[in-house]
Formats: structure tokens, C-alpha cells, sequence
């Protein structure tokens, strides 16, 4: 059954700057949230240099036995990171056309967004929510 | 290919194109967004932030607050297209960044010779998730007077 459970950003430099959990987690514990977002900063990075594939620009999917972790690196190097239960179809798509598109009208044009700073902003909560269960409806998670 | 006499001419001497009369919604968020933080580092306060994109969008602004209860009028707006990607956060309080669409408004009152004191509002509906944007023109004493005058003519 194809479900999202969480969506992470993080910045330039690898810090966390937004997350939102759709589900309910085992360890939902925003330290480990920062460690995985640092980690997975420097492993992208790290990968991207030590791959055999010319102009590889980083991981996009780490897929495990409970969940895939898909990630897209915007051409500033921000980063979006979703987990997703595996084999869920379609994140990249998502992650590249709808969330990307959410976080450049709601989070970018909003004049008291700092960049690279913590995302707090209303709008861009509540239309991701709207996004998600969107596509949890469609999926008939949701009714 | 370049026969044409225009193409002969220097760049700068070349008539201007003259190009589309819409803007993206985009490209206006950002600059309206640019704006409003620009206008962020000149002030300390809320109120002066408003009052100075009000001032942005207004050419006269030496109107002082009317007393007159009578003759207020409203424009409301269920979206307004600068509120459409703000999210104001919570110690910034009422700010409404409408305020520069309110200086556009009494720009136009006063350039019309309808002197009024115009500010932008959120108002909360009821069943809706978002509040809505008033508008409120307060008109000048004199415009009232006037006003009253003009039928007995």
C-alpha cells in the first residue's frame, strides 16, 4: 500500500529546515531528524563525487526494507527529502513538480522567509497538507 | 537577412519593442516580496511598515485621521493577489501586506479630489480556513461637506 510519511528540506549547508511527519512514527525525535538530515547531506555529497556514473549529481532514492527515502536537489542545493513507504510510485514527480512547486510560491515569495533559515510559514503548511492528502485520497488511504 | 533599415540602426537607436502588457504572477510576488523587505529594514515597528507601503503606492500622504463615522466605504477581497503567498507570522500580528494595494487606492481617492484615509484589513469569515482583505476608505471631513453641498445645487 503506497503511503508518505514524511517530508524533510534541507538547506545549503545541511541543516534541517523544515520537517512534517504525515503519519504517526516510531522515533519521532527531532534529534535524530537533524542527524539524518546532516548525514544525508554529506553522503549526497560524498556519493556525487565517488560515483562511477559521469555528472551524477548526488543520491535520488535509498530504498531499505520499511521505507524509501527519495531525494531532489533543486539547482541551489537545497534539498527535499521524502520517505515514502516502499515502492511507492511517482515521489520523484511529486517531489519535483508539486512540492518544489508549493515551496518556491509559499516559502520564496513570502517576504519574511529568511533563506536558509527555519520554514514557518502558514501557507506553505497548509497547502502541503492539502497536497498530501490529496494524494493519500487517491490512493484510498484516505476517504 | 539584415536589409532591413531597422537593422541598420544602432541598438539604442532602434525604437522599443513594445512588448507584453501583462506580468506574471511570479515575477510580481517576487518583486512585491522584494519590496516589502526592503521596506522591512528601513522601520521598528508594524504600523510604520503598513504606513510605509501605503506610502509606496500613494502620491499625497499629508491627510490627517477624519473624525467622521459616516462615510466609510469598503472593498473586500476573498484573495487579494499580493496576500496570495504571504504568510504573515504570528508576532508581526494584524500586518497585512494589502496595505500597499490601500496607498494605490487612495492614490487614485486623492488624485480624484476625494480626500480619504484608506488601510488594508484582515477580516476573519466564517466556514473559511483564510481571512479576507477589507479595504477601508475613511473620507475626508471636506469631501463629506462637499458632498452634502452638491444636491441642494
Amino acid at each position: 500500500m503506497p503511503a508518505i510519511y514524511a517530508l524533510y528540506v534541507i538547506n545549503k549547508s545541511g541543516g534541517l529546515i523544515y520537517n512534517k511527519e504525515f503519519v504517526v512514527m516510531a522515533s519521532n525525535n527531532l534529534n535524530d531528524t537533524l542527524r539524518l538530515a546532516s548525514i544525508w547531506h554529506s553522503l549526497h555529497a560524498i556519493a556525487a563525487q565517488l560515483s562511477p556514473a559521469p555528472g551524477c549529481t548526488g543520491i535520488e532514492l535509498l530504498q531499505a526494507d520499511t521505507f524509501d527515502l527519495h531525494c531532489f536537489q533543486t539547482l541551489t542545493g537545497t534539498k527535499m527529502l521524502m520517505v515514502v513507504e516502499p515502492n511507492t510510485p511517482d515521489v520523484d514527480i511529486l517531489l519535483k513538480d508539486t512540492i518544489y512547486d508549493l515551496y518556491c510560491d509559499f516559502v520564496l515569495k513570502n517576504p519574511f522567509y529568511e533563506v536558509e533559515m527555519p520554514i514557518r510559514c502558514e501557507l506553505f503548511d497548509l497547502n502541503l497538507f492539502q497536497t498530501i492528502n490529496n494524494v493519500h485520497r487517491r490512493w484510498g488511504l484516505i476517504h | 537577412m539584415f536589409s532591413s533599415p531597422l537593422y541598420r540602426l544602432n541598438i539604442v537607436d532602434r525604437p522599443l519593442a513594445k512588448g507584453k502588457g501583462e506580468v506574471s504572477l511570479s515575477a510580481f510576488s517576487f518583486l512585491f516580496s522584494e519590496l516589502v523587505q526592503y521596506c522591512q529594514t528601513k522601520v521598528s515597528n508594524i504600523g510604520e511598515l503598513e504606513r510605509r507601503l501605503e506610502d509606496i503606492g500613494a502620491e499625497a500622504k499629508d491627510l490627517e485621521q477624519s473624525n467622521t463615522a459616516e462615510d466609510e466605504y469598503m472593498i473586500s477581497d476573498y484573495d487579494l493577489f499580493v496576500n496570495k503567498f504571504i504568510s504573515v507570522p504570528k508576532d508581526m500580528g494584524a500586518l497585512n501586506c494589502a496595505a500597499f494595494v490601500a496607498g494605490i487606492v487612495k492614490g487614485v481617492l486623492d488624485g480624484a479630489g476625494f480626500r480619504a484615509r484608506v488601510t488594508a484589513h484582515f477580516v476573519p469569515v466564517k466556514g473559511q480556513p483564510k481571512p479576507k482583505t477589507t479595504i477601508l476608505m475613511k473620507f475626508d471631513g471636506t469631501v463629506l461637506a462637499r458632498e452634502h453641498r452638491l444636491p441642494s445645487l
